[in-house]
């Protein structure tokens, strides 16, 4: 008995959705197999993991506000990796977005200035991710260079820069020597949708993200150039477009949306800046853009998923002392399977029987 | 129980081969249905039939590659199941596709070593490579990246590769498509000499002269059933259509009133740097074409063909706007698709990945090329319909068969590929159509089809250039016909007067005492 990986004439449109779920399964059992090893009864654990935070309305906003900076940093580099190019620093864009942004928040706090800071926080933050991300890009596209060592490279620079400016020039005075920039002023700070709730005003922007994102990929020549170039760059030479200008494009973009994510999750939820500020956000967005088959509303479901993996491994680790960095162990496991389930796509599994035996009998 | 040795003229031998009612069935569909076929060895056996006839599942199913759902198979009598290509390669059955497996970045001698079990040093290999190159007559240089070599080249690899693997039998799926008279009669050189070495050659082809003066017998599928076996030298290559097609194949003929207008296309002097370090430099290119008039070029493969395709097209751009002029306007400096929107059209050579991305829909395909130039495009946004129109359209206009309204490309059969990519062209009417090697791995009616199209869009005032290395083609539709060697192109003959031996001589370099230049235009 053998296995073999069949090539299938098309792409297979069931198999491209169901693959996800499949991956997700066999996440999950290997996952109970860990857990039985921990010493900890699977069942219970994957139910602190998956279950208990879908049951009170403060974890699902919390769902929410974790999913939405994972969705809208996967968006972009949906938007690189379908153009076959490789943004793996969103990490650091996601960073100096949140750095450039709070620069603002800094140098105006205490004064008096008017509504127009934060709209500039985000303008600067977005600003400020496309450039940093235009550094690999502008790297790849003169000289050559891969840009996936050059942003994933400049992730531990952006880390660095963070750390200096909160315990050196941007430190609260007033802090007790915490590094960590004073508590932005109300002007400087992303409004809650709901008084009293969790969700904030980042949630709306990403959903209207996913939107543009859509109908970009979907209705306009611009998404298709984008999708050409990445499936076929001869024909896509041949069409008429330009790889080095799109690289340039879908780099400026993915950062400009890690940025934006940096500078809301800086104003938003955390409300001051300090090191330390991203669990890992442009790193798991990674998974979110494959797990959501770099389609933007899969996107937006698989935001949801792995943010729901952050919430539950805190719980797990409060309810059953689970350590926090099996959360990371299980995101690694799961764009394993999710990259290996992606083969089923383009290839079916055939077994094939020896039918020799058998056919010594009738011959 | 069927027999495994029916009667047959050779009593007292088993054929090499033989399958007894090999069938494939995919859901409904019936590729290959109940085929009994038997190959001897010592012999060139031709393999006949339309596309979508069932002659590649047939010959994938023989080499392993596709399991039948019904049918025997029998290898030198005994009962063969093969578990896939290696146990066949095991058994002494090797195949030469028509689509090359080639990585090319890797050296000849580094691909060859893929595909082999690797049982010997590379060094020996490297040596036996050489030496097998040599004995047969394909000259090779082992230490050659393969992306610089010809399309000839790149075959030669093919076959070598598989000659060291000491087959009795070998398939070959359309040798000669990509080849000139001169290279194929090499290749038949080397086919007879594996057939007086005891070996079997089962051989796909389109070109029935060929069939004719090579094999011993032929084979003819129509719509996944076979048709005949015949012995080919005793038909005649019209009785051989007939079979193939089940219907008298079309002539193609020139509309009449054709009336040669406007030059169209010139290129003057252009020159062009190689882009890659082994590619060729195109010398002082240039012609005039007229509207209404088909220049066919000539020339062994890489002899800068794909590169004059790339500098008129825009892929590569010319220094001097000068050197191309496109319906009066200089455009040696314009993209490709500011080209297209001065009425110019392009088909390339290759058509997966180049003339189309394999994995996106036609519809799609459609846009790739008619984003530019046609209501496809509103303020940046796709219109769908107008793409599935394009579709439509080409598909009734050009007979593209195809499994649904909008499959992907990479599904499509070469023919019906290639019938897709001339007719999403040539339904855009444009004023200057660029075409490198319509017919190239085509079938007999798709062939016919798309060179009637070609001289159906001159009558109608286009003016055509036409990259062949199929010198009948070009006979047979072009009004003159030029020579390509090492980047230079020669003066055009009237195709009346362009002989073989003339032709011939030009792609082998030599020039033509005394010269025959010839501007004035047959009609």
């Amino acid at each position: 008995m053998q296995l073999v990986l069949e090539k299938r004439a098309e792409r297979s449109t069931a198999i491209a959705l169901i693959s996800p779920l499949i991956a997700i399964g066999l996440t999950v059992v290997t996952m109970s197999i860990l857990f039985v090893l921990l010493g900890k009864n699977p069942l219970a654990a994957l139910a602190v993991y998956f279950i208990t935070p879908l049951t009170d309305g403060y974890s699902l906003q919390e769902i929410a506000v974790k999913a939405a900076p994972l969705v809208m940093i996967a968006i972009g580099l949906s938007l690189c990796y379908l153009a076959n190019v490789w943004n793996i620093g969103a990490e650091g864009q996601f960073l100096v977005g949140a750095v450039a942004g709070s620069w603002l928040a800094v140098v105006t706090h205490g004064s008096d200035a008017g509504p127009w800071v934060l709209p500039s926080m985000l303008l600067f933050g977005a600003a400020a991710g496309a450039l940093y991300a235009l550094i690999p890009a502008i790297c790849k596209v003169r000289f050559g260079a891969s840009e996936i060592l050059v942003s994933l490279m400049l992730v531990y620079v952006a880390e660095l820069l963070l750390d200096y400016l909160v315990r050196g020039p941007w430190r609260d005075p007033a802090g007790f020597n915490f590094p960590t920039t004073a508590e932005f002023d109300p002007v400087a700070t992303v409004p809650l949708l709901i008084e009293g709730g969790r969700l904030h005003l980042g949630v709306a922007i990403t959903l209207l993200v996913v939107a543009g994102a859509a109908v970009l990929l979907g209705r306009t020549i611009k998404g298709f150039e984008i999708r050409v170039v990445g499936a076929a760059p001869r024909a896509a030479r041949f069409g008429g477009f330009k790889s080095n200008q799109l690289i340039l494009l879908t780099f400026a973009i993915s950062g400009a949306l890690a940025g934006l994510a940096g500078i809301i999750e800086v104003a938003g939820p955390i409300g001051h800046l300090q090191p330390g500020i991203s669990p890992g956000y442009g790193f798991t967005a990674i998974i979110v853009a494959f797990l959501g088959r770099l389609n933007p509303v899969g996107i937006l479901i698989a935001g949801l998923f792995l943010a729901l993996t952050f919430i539950g491994g805190e719980q797990a680790q409060i309810a059953m002392k689970i350590p926090l960095d099996m959360t990371k162990v299980f995101q690694g496991i799961l764009l394993f399977y999710v990259l290996a389930c992606d083969s089923l796509i383009l290839y079916r599994i055939r077994l094939i029987m020896p039918q020799r035996k058998a056919a010594d009998g009738t011959a | 129980m069927l027999d495994p040795t029916p009667s047959n003229p050779r009593t007292g031998q088993t054929p090499l081969l033989q399958t007894i009612g090999l069938t494939k069935r995919y859901g409904d569909f019936l590729a290959n249905d109940s085929i009994d076929i038997e190959i001897w060895p010592q012999e060139i056996h031709a393999l006949l039939g339309e596309n979508g006839a069932g002659k590649s599942t047939l010959v994938k199913t023989i080499y392993g590659l596709i399991q039948p759902s019904e049918g025997e198979m029998f290898w030198q009598g005994q009962r063969m199941v093969l578990s896939g290509p290696h146990d066949a390669r095991a058994r002494g059955i090797g195949m030469v596709f028509q689509h090359f497996s080639l990585f090319d970045n890797l050296t000849v001698a580094e691909n060859v070593a893929l595909g082999l079990d690797g049982k010997e040093s590379f060094k020996d290999m490297s040596a036996r490579l050489e030496e097998v190159s040599r004995i047969y007559g394909l000259p090779l240089d082992p230490k050659r990246e393969v992306w610089q070599l010809s399309v000839g080249e790149r075959q030669r690899i093919e076959i070598v590769r598989v000659l060291m693997q000491n087959p009795k039998f070998l398939i070959l799926d359309e040798p000669t498509a990509v080849l000139t008279p001169q290279e194929a009669d090499q290749l038949f050189v080397v086919l007879e000499r594996l057939r007086s070495e005891g070996r079997a050659v089962l051989y796909i082809s389109h070109k029935l002269e060929e069939v004719k003066r090579l094999c011993d017998t032929a084979t003819i599928l129509r719509g996944g059933r076979k048709v005949s076996t015949c012995i080919p030298r005793s038909e005649t290559a019209a009785s051989l259509a007939r079979m193939m097609v089940g219907a008298e194949i079309k002539q193609v003929k020139a509309p009449a009133g054709r009336r040669i207008t406007v030059p169209r296309l010139l290129v003057n002097e252009l020159n062009l740097e190689p882009d890659e370090p082994h590619g060729v430099r195109l010398q002082n290119i240039s012609f005039e074409l007229k509207g209404g008039e088909i220049l066919g070029i000539a020339g062994v493969a890489g002899n800068g063909q794909d590169e004059l395709f790339a500098a008129l097209s825009g892929e590569r751009l010319a220094k001097d706007p000068g050197t191309i002029v496109i319906d009066g306007q200089a455009a040696g400096h314009l993209s490709i698709t500011a080209r297209r929107k001065l009425g110019a059209a392009f088909v390339p050579e290759e058509r997966l990945g180049h003339g189309t991305a394999p994995r996106m829909r036609l519809s799609e395909n459609a846009l790739l090329t008619g984003h530019a130039a046609s209501g496809m495009v509103q303020h940046g946004f796709i219109n769908t319909a107008a793409t599935l129109s394009t579709v439509d359209r080409t598909t009734a206009a050009f007979d593209v068969r195809k499994a649904k309204r909008d499959p992907e490309a990479g599904s499509l059969s070469g023919g019906n590929l290639q019938k897709f990519i001339v007719g999403r062209e040539i339904l855009r009417n444009p004023v200057v159509l660029v075409v490198s090697q319509p017919t190239w791995g085509v079938d007999a009616g798709a062939a016919a089809v798309i060179r009637q199209a070609l001289l159906d869009l001159a009558a109608e005032g286009c003016a055509i250039l036409v990259t062949s290395q199929d010198l009948d083609e070009l006979a047979e539709i072009a009004d003159r016909i030029a020579v390509m060697f090492h980047g230079h192109l020669s003066e055009s003959l009237i195709t009346a007067d362009a002989s073989r031996e003339k032709l011939g001589l030009l792609m082998g370099g030599s020039s033509l005492t005394p010269k025959e230049p010839a501007d004035a235009v047959g009609a």
